[in-house]
């Protein structure tokens, strides 16, 4: 078949849907040069949102390898009641809306909530406040660790971890020796992906954090503030740094998925 | 799951007839229409687009295809108000190219193509990767035209993926929200989809009208999840037989 025809259809899509508009954001970014993009980075409200953003990916991210792994291990090593259950619960945020995630949040935790009045008595803050934003954000990535540890766990077998415990090994040396080492590459490929969906995470956010300015803004919302309020510069800087992110998140998987498909 | 637990409790307040008249506010269907239509829509040109693609990238081979490979999971990788921002800066009011689509219902059909592109891609390319080229030779050297050997040998063999692809971009266009944000401007009755429907509902306090639709919203994501494990599963089921 001549190829350039197909060819040309394909790069045409790429560049109109993925590399065109991003190019043309970098290209208005620094059109005046790096300062003014340097100086809407550093607005003290920005500076903030990118804070909040590094602290709610950080404690998501460790609940969710975690979460991920132990998953993954009772979906393929165990049978118990309720695991078809499980293993389609873990999919379920792939396919929910964000806003639909942060609704189901607002009414569980909101005042009128199940368990709005306990948090009332108790004086704890959740919504409008982190750890609703947090909460929200494990939610919406639960499903990738477990997603790329599940089919590497299937392939190795259970073939080595029971030569391991039949020489003696306890169940926590055999996960430590013997299944972790084997599954590493899926855990990393797995916690690169989380971790952008953390960083990137709008909608289940825009809904419980009340978008406080310099409170409860991360630095997605933050994004649609600076454009809303037409500072166009400021989003753009904003979009730019996200976007880098993303590149190094693409590099990163492009140079583990082999590892992970050879180990 | 409790969360999920209290979103449908919660939609059902009021009683089955407060369901039902928070779902049938002409809002609401206005902006279920269009979520459903434009991610029926976006789901076909990816099934189109994505395929061919998928094929470049397996059975072509030029300058650039590594780079070309990586820039598919971009999507997975932007957040998604930044993909909307971007979108606008080339198809905004200020379009270099002179293209403007802000606002309207085309915006809303291409936010969800960038946001879905990578899923036929990546459900199509490793079964193109796997196949057996003998099976096409074979077809060509017995008289096949080029079209027909796709129509009858590559075609069923790629279908299930291609449909996998499909129910998985449906399934995040339906519930796709960051990325119109920005670039539809949220317009009732014109480019408001669910999502951002939702979003208005409990913004102006109305908890339950936003429960309602979400649970319909919910109910659409549930029987995704379960055709995509059924094509899966009728899927290998062909493999070993």
């Amino acid at each position: 078949m001549r190829r350039w025809p197909l060819r040309v259809v394909a790069i045409g899509y790429l560049l109109a849907i993925l590399v065109g508009p991003l190019a043309i954001v970098f290209w208005r970014t620094f059109e005046d040069g790096v300062d003014p993009a340097w100086s809407a980075l550093t607005q003290p409200d920005t500076v903030h949102a990118f804070e909040l953003t590094l602290i709610i990916t950080a404690i998501a991210v460790p609940v969710n390898t975690v979460f991920g792994v132990v998953c993954a291990l009772a979906i393929v090593r165990r049978s118990f009641p309720g695991k078809g259950l499980l293993n389609a619960f873990i999919d379920l945020p792939l396919a929910l809306s964000p806003v639909v995630v942060g609704l189901a949040l607002f009414l569980l935790y909101g005042r009128e909530g199940w368990f709005g009045s306990w948090l009332d008595r108790h004086d704890i803050q959740f919504l409008f406040a982190l750890p609703s934003m947090v909460v929200a954000t494990i939610f919406v990535s639960i499903p990738f660790v477990a997603r790329e540890v599940v089919p590497t766990l299937r392939e190795i077998g259970d073939d080595q971890e029971q030569a391991a415990r039949t020489l003696g090994a306890s169940g926590w040396q055999t996960f430590w020796r013997i299944t972790l080492p084997s599954i590493r590459w899926a855990v990393i490929y797995g916690v690169i992906l989380t971790t952008a969906r953390c960083l990137g995470e709008y909608g289940a956010v825009a809904v419980v954090s009340g978008r406080l300015q310099g409170e409860t803004e991360t630095a997605t919302l933050r994004v649609q503030e600076r454009y809303e309020s037409f500072d166009l510069a400021g989003a753009y800087a904003i979009s730019i740094l996200l976007a880098v992110v993303a590149i190094a998140v693409l590099l990163t998987m492009t140079v583990i998925r082999p590892r992970e498909e050879h180990a | 799951m409790l969360p999920i637990a209290a979103l449908v409790a919660s939609s059902g307040e009021d009683g089955w007839r407060g369901f039902w008249d928070a779902v049938s506010d002409p809002g609401a269907v206005a902006a279920l229409k269009l979520t459903l239509l434009a991610s029926l829509a976006v789901s076909l040109l990816n099934a189109v687009l994505g395929t061919i693609t998928a094929w470049v990238l397996v059975r072509d081979d030029f300058r650039g295809k590594a780079a070309m490979n990586a820039i598919i999971d971009l999507p997975f990788a932007l957040p998604t108000i930044v993909a909307g921002l971007t979108l606008l800066a080339l198809y905004g009011p200020k379009s270099p190219v002179g293209i403007d689509v802000a606002y309207s219902r085309t915006s809303v059909v291409l936010a969800l193509l960038f946001v879905t592109l990578p899923f036929v891609v990546r459900t199509v390319q490793p079964v193109l990767q796997e196949l057996d080229r003998e099976m096409e030779e074979a077809a060509k050297s017995l008289g096949a035209s080029e079209l027909k050997t796709f129509r009858r040998v590559i075609l069923p063999n790629i279908l299930p993926g291609i449909l996998s692809g499909i129910a998985l971009a449906f399934a995040k266009a339906v519930g796709e929200f960051g990325s119109l944000v920005i670039i539809t401007g949220n317009l009732p009755y014109k480019t408001e989809v669910s999502s951002v429907y939702i979003f208005g509902r409990i913004e102006s306090g109305d908890g339950t009208g936003a429960a309602a639709t979400a649970v319909v919203l919910l109910a659409i994501s549930f029987a995704l999840l379960l055709s995509i494990g059924v094509i899966r599963h009728v899927a290998t089921r062909h493999e070993h037989a």
